[in-house]
Formats: structure tokens, sequence, C-alpha cells
């Protein structure tokens, strides 16, 4: 898809008066953040098995090269093929060459984060290709022309009388008045229209959460079966992955996989871990005749050994946006491309550049709960820092920030200026909110108080307090 | 392999960038045998507790687990036992007696035709099956779940498309970790090398998708029933 993340002031404004949207967005709290505290308590040794994880990527990442050529002798040894890729119109190109080489129609796909990235979808629809997305889903926002909202939940924004509606929609030949009002009757249908596909297609598109260098495997996390179901049936199975996807051997992807879907679902594991090597073998009664791995640069290799090394240590939990309070507010459209929360705001910037999503890192209070809870300690808020210190330096911050930042440096250095200045400051404020403890709206500041409340100064200023001996 | 003159210049270009990157040279001696003993030793990282253990206490594990992600679980102590067991289910969830079986050593050389009016056919599934049977090789107690291979024996559509699924395991095909588990595979394929699928299963199938509100069956079997034999 083409981002959009210069808009992401216009685009967080919209999603804060989008009252669907932020019902849809109550769910993440609900759902995700508890899930994974109660699966982060539940096992012992989860802090332990992060910082191996952490350890285990900073010692793939310092031998990629070595590793990617370990997994592609493997891959190629069972059979399959690997193709590289520098960038996303490389690895479209090859995918459909793929397509056209076995004369296929129709294309199944698992959900993938890569597929997102490169916009393969429509690539392959306009070079004639029927694609259907086959994760719940995935398919509910390509039946309404979106992109996903959130890394593991691509549907996270929606509603249930939504989902309802567009299926009222899309699926003509059923009965109109079939019932619809609950979550298991929509699984259902979607079910048995995706039966359908699943059969007819030529080719299946799979992501990957793991690429193993051991034995040339690559690995998919579901809990639907879609994945298997796309990858099993068709004569051909295409894995799109990028290049820091990798882990050595089958023990650290054991460890990779212990953190996953307990920081991601809160589940111990997910339903289903299915790893792939190669094509059908001799004897096989199921399973593709071709098997072939693209894998993706895309700007990667170019992150190594810089600033934002770190961000390749990411393993796509999700826990990042699920704890984060913006995201929380505006949800994963706003950010304006695929990858949305922190995480998107760090990598947004590194794949699409600075001047497209400059704005990402700027939306964070850098209150450092992502950081808390990433499994794999990624410093997102100090990455965050990096490209707001990167928009200073280009000069890229707008005049207004730029000339309150300055008057704030001059009533820094000099003490006594800035404590009357914030004691007139905090008087003004507390007269203004004396009767509410809280200040509705506020000249200059409406862009805070048009969506909540200014808390108004409960007192004096901290360091009047101080001097009065308040220290307790 | 098929690979054009394109590909090759995309793949130098690659590691030259990962190499330029973390400033090395592709032919360091350290960082080659640094990598070639990781993917030799596959060391493994820590294992949790209680994926160590007695048979019994793993064996209970398994089960509480499984049963924890919604599956159900038949205990039995003799093999010749499983189609019976099998009839069982089905009578009692009401579901048609028509199976279709994995023809592995163990499930071919069960006595199908006692069990009643079983309908039995093998092969690989076919999108109007209901029932698949195919055996899962290893469990992993830590979190119950299922290590069922691909192979001439073993359809891997069967784990799939019918809308109930029937894992066989023995007892003794229990394990405590993953680890366990892939030392078990090792074994059985050699060192580096897998089947085509190795389908780790922890319950049926399900999605969140809908306002987070579970819903089982999404697109994989509504129903997975483990038969424990031993």
């Amino acid at each position: 898809m083409q981002p959009r993340s210069h808009n992401f002031k216009e685009n967080a404004a919209r999603a804060l008066h989008d009252d669907v949207l932020q019902s849809a967005l109550s769910n993440v709290r609900s759902g995700f953040v508890a899930k994974r505290a109660r699966a982060r308590s539940a096992l012992p040794e989860f802090d332990q098995l992060c910082n191996e994880a952490r350890d285990i990527k900073n010692h793939t990442l310092a031998h990629l090269d070595l590793y990617l050529e370990a997994y592609e002798a493997k891959v190629v040894e069972h059979g399959g093929h690997v193709h590289w890729a520098a960038d996303a119109a490389e690895a479209c190109g090859i995918i459909a060459d793929i397509c056209r080489q076995q004369n296929a129609r129709t294309v199944t796909k698992g959900k993938s984060m890569i597929g997102e990235e490169i916009a393969i979808n429509d690539h392959l629809e306009h070079a004639g290709f029927e694609v259907f997305e086959t994760d719940l889903g995935e398919y509910l926002i390509q039946i309404r022309g979106e992109a996903p909202s959130h890394i593991i939940g691509p549907a996270i924004h929606l509603t249930r009388p939504q989902i309802e509606a567009d299926f009222r929609r899309t699926h003509t030949d059923l009965p109109a008045e079939r019932d619809l009002s609950n979550a298991e009757n929509l699984v259902a249908e979607a079910r048995a229209v995706l039966r359908e596909r699943f059969v007819a297609a030529d080719v299946g598109i799979t992501g990957a959460n793991l690429l193993i260098a051991e034995t040339g495997t690559s690995v998919i996390v579901t809990n639907e079966g879609n994945g298997d179901l796309t990858q099993t049936l068709p004569r051909t199975h295409i894995v799109i992955a990028s290049i820091e996807k990798m882990a050595p051997t089958l023990e650290d992807a054991n460890t990779i996989l212990r953190i996953l879907a307990r920081s991601a679902t809160g589940q111990d594991m997910s339903t289903y871990t299915t790893y792939s090597t190669g094509p059908k073998r001799d004897g096989d009664l199921d399973g593709p005749d071709n098997y072939h791995v693209v894998l993706l640069d895309n700007g990667r290799s170019a992150m190594l050994g810089g600033q934002f090394h770190d961000m390749l240590c990411c393993i796509r939990c999700g826990a990042c946006l699920n704890h984060c309070p913006v995201y929380n507010a505006v949800g994963g459209h706003a950010y304006g491309w695929v990858y949305p929360g922190p995480m998107g705001a760090v990598l947004t910037p590194s794949l699409v550049g600075v001047e497209e999503a400059g704005h990402l890192p700027n939306a964070s209070s850098f209150c450092g709960r992502c950081e808390a809870v990433c499994p794999m300690s990624i410093p997102l808020p100090k990455m965050m820092r990096h490209w707001r210190e990167r928009e200073v330096d280009q000069g890229r911050m707008p005049l207004g920030q730029r000339t309150a930042f300055k008057a704030w440096a001059f009533l820094a250095k000099r003490p006594a200026l800035y404590h009357a200045a914030t004691s007139i400051g905090v008087g003004f404020l507390s007269l203004l909110g004396r009767r509410k403890g809280a200040i509705r709206s506020l000249p200059l500041l409406s862009g805070w108080t048009r969506n909540r409340d200014l808390p108004a100064p409960q007192g004096r200023t901290f360091q009047d307090q101080w001097r009065a001996g308040w220290r307790t | 392999m098929a690979r054009g003159l394109a590909d090759m210049t995309a793949r130098e270009r690659t590691l030259s960038a990962i190499r330029t990157g973390l400033g090395v040279s592709g032919s360091d001696k350290i960082r080659a045998s640094s990598a070639a003993e990781r993917l030799k030793h596959h060391p493994s990282g820590t294992v949790p507790a209680r994926a160590k253990g007695e048979i019994e206490n793993l064996a209970t594990l398994f089960a509480d687990m499984l049963e924890g992600q919604a599956a159900s679980l038949d205990w039995i102590a003799r093999e010749e036992d499983v189609p019976e067991a099998v009839a069982r289910y089905l009578r009692d969830l009401n579901l048609a007696a028509r199976v279709r079986i994995g023809e592995d050593e163990m499930l071919s050389e069960l006595p199908w035709k006692m069990a009643g009016a079983l309908e039995i056919a093998s092969g690989p599934a076919e999108p109007s099956d209901t029932t698949g049977i195919t055996r899962a090789q290893v469990g992993a107690a830590e979190t119950g779940t299922l290590f069922l291979t691909s192979g001439p024996d073993n359809p891997t559509t069967l784990n799939f498309l019918p809308e109930t699924h029937i894992a066989v395991i023995r007892k003794s095909d229990i394990v405590g970790g993953y680890e366990d588990a892939w030392n078990r595979l090792r074994k059985s394929y050699g060192e580096g090398t897998l089947p085509r699928n190795v389908n780790l299963i922890s319950g049926p199938s399900r999605t969140a998708d809908i306002e987070q509100t579970m819903v089982m069956g999404a697109h994989g079997p509504r129903r997975l029933h483990v038969i424990v034999v031993g």
C-alpha cells in the first residue's frame, strides 16, 4: 500500500472522534493485555527466556550472511528454491513470475506482514491473478479494501455489526434472512466461503515467523489452520520472508516460540505451529509439488550496525502496540502504513523514509511501556528519540515547535526567570480550574483540550513545595 | 536449482550489504566456525522446569494442557482398543461413523473392522471428509503439543480438512519439552533433515478476529480428540 504516514496528525484526530473505532479499540485492552499478563505469570522462566531469545537474535544478526547461506543450501538440498529480492518491486516480480510459470489463476494467502509491506495482492491482481486472503482478519479487511490495523489482529478495528454488513454486501448468493447476529455464525460463513477458495487455488503464499538455518525450514504460527490449508492444497507453496527472520537451529526456534505466543495473544503456544521444509517428498500423498522462498531485504541490511540495528530483533508479537497509550487511542490506521504502534514508529521511517513517516516517532509520550513489555527488550523510546533528533538536525521541525522549544530553553537556563514564569503560570491555571480541578479549554492549547481536559495544578510549583520542606 | 542472473545479483547485493553493515568479511574464519558450531551442536536454551519429570507426571501435564486448549482426551490401555474408542467418541457426539485414517505402522494394523459400522477410508483428505485420524509421533507435555509428521503414511490434510481430528499417541511417546521432541525426530530423520511438514498442534482451530471473541473451528477442525494409548 501507498504510505500515508505523513497524514498522521489528521488521521489521529479523525480516529479520536470515531465512536465505532473507539469501541473496537477497547477490546485491545481487555483482550491482549490481560491475556499476556496471565501467560507471563504462569511461566516462571519467561524473563529468562526473553533474555536468551535476545541473545539468539544478536548472535544471528552478527552472523546473518552465514546463516542465510546455510539456510539457502538446506532449502535447495530439500528440493526447494530460494530467490533473493532487494526491494518490494523485485519480490513482487519474482512471485508473479512463479505464478505465471505455474499457469496459475487463483492464489490463496496466509497472513503475512511482508505481503502487506510489498503490497503483493495489488501487484498480483494487476497481473491478472485472483488473490484470496484466508486468515479471517485479513479476509475481513480485504473485502473492505482496507489495510491491517494491527500486526497480529488485522481487523481489530472492526465491530461485529460492521462485519455482518460486509458479509451481506459481498456474499450475495447466500439467503438474505440468514442469522449473522453472533461471531459463531460469521466465522462459520467465512469458513464455508473460503473452503472453496482453498480447494481451487493454484498457488498458496504464506509468510514466515521464523526461518531455520539448521534444516532449511520456514515456520508459521497460526490459530485458524488457514496457513496450513493455504500451503498444503495448491501445487505451489511460496514463502515470503524478510532476512532477519532467521534462527540458527530448532532449539533457537524453541526459545523464540516460547515467548512469541505468550507475548502476542497470551497463549502458551499457538494452536498450529507449522514447520515446512521443501516440497512434498517421493511417496507423499499431499503437499505442494514446488516450494519457493523469497528472501526480502527491503532496507534491512542498511539497518545493520546502525542506530536502528536492534529493531531487527523484533519478532512481531504486537505487545508494544497493545500496551501503547497512543495506539490504544488512535488505532493502527492512523499510522498510515503497514506497521503501527511503537514498533511501526521506529521501523516505518527506516523502510519508507523519514520524509514520509517523520511524524510517527513523535506519536509517543515516552512512557516506556513498549520497551518494558517487549520480549526482545528493544529500546523503542530511545530509537524514537534518534528519529526526533534527526528531524531537528534536518530542520524538519515546524516553526511553532522550534520557537516554543527555544523559548523554553531560554527560560530553563535562567532559574530566577524560570521560577517566576512557572509561579505565574501555575497560579493562572489553578485559578482557571479551581471549580472542577480540570481545565476544559485553553487558548493556544486547543490541540490538547479538544479531546481531553487538562488537569489543573493542585497547589504551588514543585520548587515552591521543595523549598517549603514538603519532601516526603 | 532455478536461479537466474538477476537473482544472483540480488543475492550478492544483499549479502554484501549485510557484511558492510556488520563491518565484516565473508571469509572471517572465527565467524564461520562460530556459526558452523552452533548449527552442528544446536545447544539448548532454558527448558521450563515443568517440562522435566517422570512419564506419569508428564502425561498428566500433557492432558491438562490440551484440555486447557479445548481438546478432549481419552486414555486406553491397549492399541487394539483404538477403533472402539473412536467409534464410541463419534457415537457420543452424534457424528457420522465415517473416518479417513493415516496408514502408518500403528494405525493400519488396528482391527478397524471390529468397531461396528465404522466406515474406513485412507489416503489424503477430501473436502467431504468428516473425521480424520492420524498418529502423533511425539507429544510435548510442556504445552500439550502434538508433533505430527508428513509422509506417505500421514497425509497432512487429514489434520486440517475434516471437521473432527482424532490424534492417536502412545503414552511412551509423550516427552517433556520441545527439545526432547525434536531430538526424537532427529533420530528418525537424521540431523539437519525434516519431512515436508512437521505440524505442532495444541488444540482445535480457533479465531478471535471478531471483537476478540473466541470461536472454535475457524478453518481447521472444530474438534481435536486425543487418544492416549498405554
